[in-house]
């Protein structure tokens, strides 16, 4: 499969250019150092270059990235004694939904995440990240757990949406999202989520209803993929492009719109680029919102969280 | 454009066309069920129902809610809220004309319509979906019509009756649409907590964001007979899964064999059933002379 997207294309030809000459370098008597170092600087830049200037739909592909770093990636690399809790109790072990207990810095902590798979036969186990109802109520498990023991929520968010599949619908897929987002509406714990690649409508939101909403710089979150949006009211698949210009669905964006309190800089050409360096900026961010959430009484807090999800929607009003 | 066309400019055909349909719109309505040609007022009369074979039509918003609640009765919630294009959504129409359209073909200024009233002498509030106005879809008007109406119901004491329709949220207002999920059911945990129940009638269709929330939180879920309800619609799982839906599949009696709902009941009935339902629960009073005065503020 393809690593690189088709706009990434110029990088990874220079980059292939550099590794050859490094390659040839400690054999050859001509002192190569000054031209790679040229060739190095010209990279950067090109990379600066073309990502400075994304539209909605290259953003939305690198939110798709095949070598991006899913929710497991973060874990390792924010957490200490992650235990992974499986199972909704009731029917099976969604392996799009990861969820489990662990600490940060040495508080502890429920993490709750949808999780993509890597190679081909991962992507299956893991349905593509797209979690059936099973999934959904593991969540509701582990959040009922986390308030049971005073343990402040992190979410990863990360899904195309919820499973449109034949099972999913016979298990209650409506329900178990609107039980999920009934339950993080007035959980009575801390909430951060963060979306860090696909936001993808009801089945990211499901585990996305939060105190802070924090996004990657190269996420989406959208109440549908461009795709769906462009087969329905543009009649035409083809059109993901313009459906993604048209719902703003850019972290940038949202941010301008103050639906995200805080966006997370991705390393220079994507967080792909450097998984250690964007999980410090999302460790860093994460644990300077839940140390301002955690100083906050919880009667105040459900407050908080009922005015901001009060406050959502634009609309005029006459008498 | 044919040359023929060009001769005859189309403004003369269109008007042509339209003194050729005599017989004014509506009179004659086709049952979508067993294809009987039926009255128009007698259709109404009996709620959209087939006479003959008892098949759901779609019924607008307000005659619903007029027809459920008792006469005379009915006092609108949040009437004033109107839409915005916020976004400046342009798709293959602009958005702004998109709303213009909808509130033509639908006589509503938005996809909800809410009122208090009462039912059988009980004070209730009660919201319906008008699916002529893009398709019952949920945006910002919406949701906040749903919560009005829900904080309505919290200040009475009232039971909160909802009749969905509705494709799910509302692309063209992007984000804000999909939180509008999050906000109409945030209202309802506050109901929950005050013990003012919520019942939910799903009518045909009931989809998406509007499935995935508000609706699947009733107290009570009741349905209307071959009601379609869902999260994804079936076009979309059949392109995904490949195979071929199951006879029935996401219809109200699909929904309660699977325990999704709790009853299925013929929209003639729904009046003394759901009377009988807020009875039980404990909620009889029937209206004092203070509640009316808080009907009458709005």
């Amino acid at each position: 499969m393809q690593q690189f997207l088709d706009f990434e294309r110029p990088i990874a030809d220079l980059e292939a250019k550099i590794e050859e000459l490094r390659r040839i370098s400690p054999e050859n008597p001509v002192d190569l150092e000054d031209e790679l170092e040229r060739l190095e600087a010209k990279c950067r830049k090109l990379t600066r270059d073309i990502f400075s200037d994304l539209t909605a739909w290259q953003v939305t592909q690198l939110a798709r990235h095949p070598l991006r770093p899913y929710t497991l990636d973060y874990i390792d690399r924010l957490f200490t004694e992650f235990v992974e809790l499986h199972g909704d109790r009731m029917y099976a072990d969604d392996r799009a939904v990861v969820a489990g207990l662990a600490r940060l810095s040495g508080r502890g902590v429920v993490i709750i995440g949808h999780q993509k798979g890597r190679d081909t036969n991962e992507k299956i186990s893991r349905n593509f990240g797209m979690p059936r109802p099973e999934g959904f109520r593991k969540a509701q498990r582990v959040m009922k757990l986390a308030q049971r023991y005073g343990l402040p929520v992190v979410t990863f968010i990360d899904t195309p949406g919820a499973y449109p599949g034949i099972d999913a619908e016979e298990r209650g897929q409506s329900e178990a999202i609107a039980r999920s987002i009934s339950l993080m509406a007035d959980l009575k714990v801390p909430i951060v989520s963060v979306v860090i690649g696909e936001g993808g409508s009801g089945g990211a939101l499901a585990v996305a209803v939060c105190d802070r909403l924090l996004m990657l710089e190269y996420s989406t979150y959208s109440v549908i993929s461009p795709e769906g949006c462009a087969s329905i009211l543009w009649k035409d698949a083809d059109k993901a492009m313009s459906a993604a210009e048209a719902m703003k669905l850019t972290s940038v964006e949202l941010k301008h719109r103050q639906l995200v309190d805080e966006v997370v800089a991705e390393p220079l050409g994507g967080a792909h680029r450097d998984f250690d360096a964007v999980a410090e900026a999302i460790r860093a961010a994460v644990e300077r919102h839940l140390d301002e959430l955690v100083g906050i009484g919880i009667d105040d807090l459900l407050e908080r969280r009922y005015r901001r999800i009060q406050s959502f929607g634009r609309y005029s009003e006459r008498n | 454009m044919s040359w023929f066309d060009r001769l005859l400019p189309p403004k003369i055909k269109v008007t042509a066309v339209l003194s050729k349909k005599s017989v004014p719109e509506g009179l004659w309505q086709k049952c979508d069920g067993c294809a009987a040609v039926l009255y128009g007022t007698e259709l109404e009369r009996n709620l959209n129902v087939c006479p003959k074979c008892s098949h759901h039509m779609r019924i607008p918003a307000r005659t619903r809610l007029k027809a459920f609640l008792d006469d005379g009765t009915f006092q609108e919630i949040g009437a004033g809220l109107q839409p915005l294009d916020f976004l400046k959504f342009r798709d293959t129409k602009r958005y702004r004309d998109r709303l213009a359209e909808a509130r033509k073909a639908s006589g509503e200024s938005e996809a909800l319509v809410a009122a208090g009233g009462t039912l059988n002498h009980v004070p209730v509030v009660a919201a319906a979906f008008e699916f002529n106005y893009m398709g019952g879809s949920m945006g910002s008007v919406v949701g906040e019509r749903f919560v009005r109406a829900g904080k309505r119901a919290l200040e009475l004491g009232a039971p909160y009756i909802c009749f969905t329709a509705s494709g799910g949220a509302r692309m063209q207002e992007a984000l804000l649409s999909l939180m509008q999920m999050a906000k109409t059911v945030s209202i309802l945990n506050r109901l929950r907590l005050a013990k003012v129940p919520f019942i939910v009638v799903l009518t045909d269709p009931t989809m998406g964001g509007v499935s995935a929330s508000l609706a699947m939180l009733g107290d009570i879920i009741l349905a209307e007979p071959k009601a379609l309800i869902g999260f994804a619609g079936p076009r979309v799982i059949e392109q995904t899964v490949h195979e071929v839906l199951p006879e029935g599949f996401q219809r109200s009696e699909f929904l309660i064999e699977h325990g999704a709902i709790d009853h299925i009941v013929d929209r003639r009935e729904l009046r003394t059933l759901i009377h009988s339902l807020i009875v039980t629960l404990g909620f009889d009073a029937p209206i004092e002379a203070e509640a009316e005065l808080l009907f009458a503020d709005e």
